[in-house]
Parts: C-alpha cells; sequence; structure tokens
C-alpha cells in the first residue's frame, strides 16, 4: 500500500548563531545561568528600549548562507511577528518575512536509505533546495513542570529571549525520512564547520521542524501537510517522519481526509499527537519593524567571510576519497566533524601513510575517545604522537599487533610511542643477525622435526616460526623469522 | 474594500481586546473611515517611486546603527522580576500555559 503512495517532506531548522551577546542587547546568551539573570530592558521587552544590531550575528549568517549556496541580499529587512505568548515579551518577535537576509540555496549531499538494523543500503548524490536563511531573535523558555505551583502556574526565564537565531527553510525536497535525516546531520555538521553555530541539540541550539504530506505517485499537487514539532534528537525526527507517512495513508486509505494541523512527537508513546489544529492557527499581521533600519550587506563584507571560509565537508570527504585513496565510509566518518578531519591530515602530514593514519584513527583511536567520552581536540594522544607510532610500525621497529597495545597505554599515559614501546619490554627485533642466533638454537634443538621437514613435511614450518618466536619472546620480526628460516631449512 | 464587523471582531480577538457590541458597531465604522483616507494615496501615480519599509533608512552607510559583539552586565535576576506582579525564584509566573 505504503508503495502507491510518495512522501513529500519540508524542514525547517533553527540555529543558535554562536555570539558572546544576544542579537539586539548586551546581554550574554550564556547558557544554563541564572534564571533572568541576563536580561535587559531590550530583551525583557520594556517600553522604550531600541535594539541595536549585533554586527557578528552577520559575519556568522554571511558564513553560514554561503555554505548552503544562499545567495545574500544586499539590503534585507527585520520584520515583527505578531503573537501573543508569555516568553515572548514584546508581543511579537523580530524576524525577517517578505526580504530575509538570503534566498535559494542549495546542497548537494550523500543520503541511503536504511535497512532494518539502520545499515545504510546505498549511498548516493542528491541536491536539496534551501528556500532562505533569515535572522531573528529566539524567545524565553517556560517551564511547565518542576515547580511549586506549576499545577496551575508556568515559569518563565527570559535568558533565551533574544539569542540570535537562524532560521534555514528547505524546499518540499525530501522523499524520505532518511533523506530528512541525512540533510539535517549533514547541515549540523556544516554549521559547525564554518563555526558558526555550536549544533548541541540538548541545549535546543539546533532544532528541527519538519512538514509532512503524502500523496499518489505521479500526482503532481501536494496533498495536505502537517507540521511536526519537538524532534529533539535526529532519530525522533527520522522516527516521527515515518510515524506521520504510514498515519496519513492509513487515513487517505480509510477515505479519510488530513487536516492541516500541528502534531507533536511523543517518544514515549512512539507517536505524533495532534498540538493544534488549523482553525487556531496564528495570523501573524508581519510588518517592517519600524525600530531597525533595513539590513545593509555589501560585497565586501560578504568577501571577507568568504575569505575565511574553510574547506566544506562534502568537498572534504570527496578529496578524501580521491587525495588519500579512502573509502567512502572512512572518509565520510573522517570528515565527520572539522577536528577530526584536521586531526587526520595531521597524522597523514607527520607520518606520510594515509591508510595507516585512517585504520588507526578509526578502528583504535575513536573507539578509545567514545569510551572517555573526549572528542579529538582533547585527544591525550596528538596527531604528531600517532603518526610516531605509525613510522614505527612502518619501519618495522614494533609490530602491527604490538601497536595496538602501544596506542592504548599511549591513550592512557599520554606518553610518546617510544617510551611505551621501551617501558613495555622493548621494540621488536628486526636486526637478521640477531634472528638467524635465535633460528640456528631452534633449528639445532630440533634436529627430528628438520629431519622431517626435509624428508617432506612442510607443515611443521609453522612449528620452527612458532619455536623462534616464543625464543624471541614474542619481539621478533615474523617476517625476517620466515625469511631466515627458509633460507636454512630450505639450503 | 470597506472594513467589516467581522475584521473588526478578528483584529480584536487577535489583540486580545474584549469589545462591546456597541464598541465593535463604532470601531467598524471608524477603523473604515481611517482606512479611507489611505485608499486616497492610490489616487498618486507612484510606478517610478521605490518601495519604502522605513522612514529612517540606512541610505548606503551599511554600519549603520550596529554594535561589537561583547557582553555587558545585564539588570541581574532581582531587578528583572522586581516589577513583575507574581514571581518564584527568580521566575516570571504567569497563568498557567500548555504547548505553543
Ligand atoms: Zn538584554
Amino acid at each position: 500500500m505504503r508503495e502507491k503512495y510518495e512522501p513529500v517532506i519540508g524542514l525547517e531548522i533553527h540555529a543558535q548563531l554562536k555570539t558572546e551577546s544576544k542579537i539586539f542587547c548586551g546581554c550574554s546568551t550564556r547558557f544554563g545561568d541564572t534564571p533572568n539573570g541576563n536580561t535587559c530592558p531590550v530583551c525583557l521587552g520594556l517600553p522604550g528600549a531600541l535594539p541595536v544590531l549585533n554586527r557578528e550575528v552577520l559575519r556568522k549568517a554571511t558564513r553560514a548562507a554561503l555554505a548552503l549556496h544562499l545567495h545574500i541580499n544586499h539590503e534585507s529587512i527585520f520584520s515583527r511577528k505578531n503573537y501573543f505568548y508569555p516568553d515572548l515579551p514584546k508581543g511579537y518577535q523580530i524576524s525577517q518575512y517578505d526580504r530575509p537576509f538570503s534566498e535559494h540555496g542549495w546542497v548537494e549531499i550523500p543520503t541511503s536509505e536504511r535497512n532494518a538494523t539502520g545499515q545504510a543500503i546505498e549511498w548516493r548524490m542528491k541536491r536539496f533546495g534551501i528556500t532562505r536563511l533569515h535572522l531573528e531573535e529566539d524567545a524565553g523558555k517556560s517551564l511547565h513542570e518542576g515547580m511549586a505551583e506549576s499545577a496551575t502556574k508556568s515559569y518563565v526565564d527570559l535568558n533565551r529571549s533574544g539569542t540570535p537565531l537562524a532560521e534555514i527553510v528547505s524546499e518540499p525536497d525530501f522523499r524520505s525520512s532518511w533523506e530528512a535525516y541525512d540533510y539535517v546531520q549533514f547541515l549540523r555538521r556544516t554549521l559547525l564547520y564554518v563555526e558558526v553555530c555550536d549544533g548541541n541539540l540538548e541545549e535546543g541550539n539546533f532544532r528541527c521542524d519538519a512538514n509532512v504530506s503524502v500523496r499518489l505517485k505521479g500526482a503532481e499537487k501536494f496533498g495536505t501537510r502537517t507540521e511536526l514539532k519537538n524532534l529533539n534528537s535526529f532519530r525522533f525526527l527520522q522516527k516521527a517522519i515515518e510515524y506521520e507517512i504510514d498515519r496519513q495513508i492509513e487515513v487517505l486509505e480509510a477515505g479519510g481526509r488530513i487536516t492541516q494541523e500541528t502534531r507533536l512527537w511523543n517518544e514515549r508513546e512512539a507517536k505524533t499527537v495532534l498540538m493544534r489544529s488549523k482553525e487556531d492557527a496564528h495570523d501573524y499581521r508581519y510588518f517592517p519593524e519600524p525600530d531597525l533600519p533595513p539590513l545593509l550587506i555589501s560585497e565586501a563584507f560578504i568577501q571577507a567571510q568568504r575569505e575565511v571560509m574553510p574547506e566544506l565537508p562534502e568537498a572534504r570527504r570527496r578529496r578524501f576519497v580521491a587525495e588519500y585513496g579512502l573509502s567512502f565510509d572512512d572518509a565520510a566518518q573522517l570528515t565527520d566533524s572539522k577536528g577530526l578531519a584536521d586531526y587526520f591530515e595531521a597524522v597523514v602530514k607527520a607520518s606520510g601513510n594515509a591508510k595507516a593514519a585512517a585504520n588507526w584513527m578509526l578502528n583504535e583511536l575513536v573507539r578509545e575517545l567514545n569510551h572517555s567520552g573526549k572528542s579529538i581536540n582533547d585527544s591525550p594522544v596528538t596527531a604528531e604522537a600517532l603518526a610516531a607510532m605509525i613510522e614505527m610500525i612502518d619501519n618495522q621497529t614494533i609490530s602491527g599487533k604490538m601497536g595496538k597495545d602501544v596506542l592504548i597505554e599511549m591513550y592512557q599515559s599520554g606518553k610518546a610511542a617510544k617510551e611505551v614501546v621501551e617501558a613495555l619490554g622493548g621494540a621488536q627485533i628486526s636486526d637478521v643477525e640477531q634472528i638467524r642466533a635465535m633460528v640456528e638454537q631452534v633449528v639445532a634443538g630440533n634436529a627430528k622435526q628438520v629431519e622431517a621437514y626435509r624428508g617432506g613435511k612442510t607443515t611443521l614450518f609453522g612449528f620452527f616460526v612458532g619455536q623462534t618466536l616464543k625464543a624471541s619472546g614474542g619481539k621478533a620480526n615474523p617476517q625476517i623469522v620466515n625469511q631466515v628460516l627458509k633460507e636454512m631449512l630450505d639450503s | 474594500m470597506p472594513i467589516t464587523k467581522d475584521d473588526v471582531l478578528k483584529i480584536a480577538e487577535l489583540a486580545r481586546l474584549e469589545l462591546t457590541p456597541e464598541e465593535s458597531e463604532s470601531f467598524t465604522v471608524q477603523l473604515d473611515a481611517i482606512l479611507g483616507y489611505i485608499d486616497k494615496l492610490d489616487e498618486l501615480d507612484t510606478r517610478e517611486v521605490a518601495p519604502m519599509s522605513h522612514s529612517t533608512t540606512a541610505s548606503g552607510d551599511t554600519e549603520y546603527s550596529r554594535r561589537d559583539d561583547v557582553a555587558r552586565p545585564s539588570l541581574g535576576q532581582q531587578s528583572a522580576v522586581a516589577n513583575a506582579p507574581d514571581s518564584e525564584a527568580g521566575y516570571f509566573k504567569v497563568p498557567k500555559v500548555i504547548g505553543n
């Protein structure tokens, strides 16, 4: 039944722009401070207070817009969006409406459906349109639970009131919940790369709403859409969209109609529930904000930001595949954050071995980091230290197997590879003469086996290797042991 | 297009204003008259005039009325809630609201 229908999804993201002070006043944007401690007449909406725009907001918004291929308008205007809610002290939100900061953008990203265990089935590139990125102020926060009189009262904290936001609205270009999932992840990663947003979902500085509708395959007209809110993790977003697609198809198949409404994701019950219907939808009565002049952005201003743009995640992923011969998965994982990608390239530069750098990072280091809840930027093993260890393997000072123990010890002690190797009982023995002496002893002490081997029982070769390694305390380089044994036994 | 009583009732609701039947009648007439003045502007030929959203324009000055991103001392919790009709533990306290 599902095959008859095509989902149509659009996404709205609110990203908090990372600044010291709020968008229109000098109050701190710090999270978790004492309630209402970071407020002033402007963000409390007291009469007569006037907003003054924070120029850092414009730098950050410009970088975000450039990363999403948006056209930045040289002139845009702020508008008042009027509605009543206790956490909106002025009775309107300063936002942008008919002339937004930037428009007509796009991203082209890898996306894939997932199988039942959540594994990607097949990555392909797809382009998604971005309608606009505009600027606005955030509202405060209402507490509905946990206070003395929560049964009859709501509690309002206006510290977040006036925090700068970029609202990023997509075209309705998504055809599955996983496309939406991949896009939102990508967007967050991009904003982190260009250092405009912390992307922290728990602290609410990266929030997402989804518009979902379904239509019969081949139909031109969109179906009636519902808006999904309260999607405070990427998985919730994906699950809520999936649930909503099924729900809408079920309603239509039963001969019903979809009503335009806002629905909330309820994680405990794993379903979307009605929040408000269109009947009480808002009428925002936007009009130009008279307290702020038109927002003028010069080409020179845009150019200055263009010059400090880092390489973006998708471009970097492609380059990692082309330049270092990495697999799609490895390159995607290593470009997941700018810190990880920078670290990788530092290891490659110092060690000259990209394959090994990728393997050691993804198989060992990332696991240790996850284990101790650290990010790559706080790794106790620096890129140079990891490179030094890789070099010890490459020049056969230690074996790859020994490398694992060495790296864990480096991670725990913060010591250099060389120090750790010495402490662990010395380096691998690669000296041919030294190994030859050991092999001679083994050959001399196992005359019967040597005879059998020379008589044709070649499977005994492994026995000699084992004996030699044992004699060396596991430190002999197995390749050289093989080589010397062959010489002595087969001669 | 004349203002109807329904328009007035809708505007009143959006503005959270309670109107008596007499008030809604008289506001309908008054609002209609005010918009009548503005309709007069339609008689002007404005085809050559660029739209203006603000009476204060920045006239090409891109740095007009902007500030550096520096956090300054705020009022502080005590002063912030000092004039609130109701507060507790530094929060504004309002009648229970659910959803948004
Ligand atoms: Zn303030």
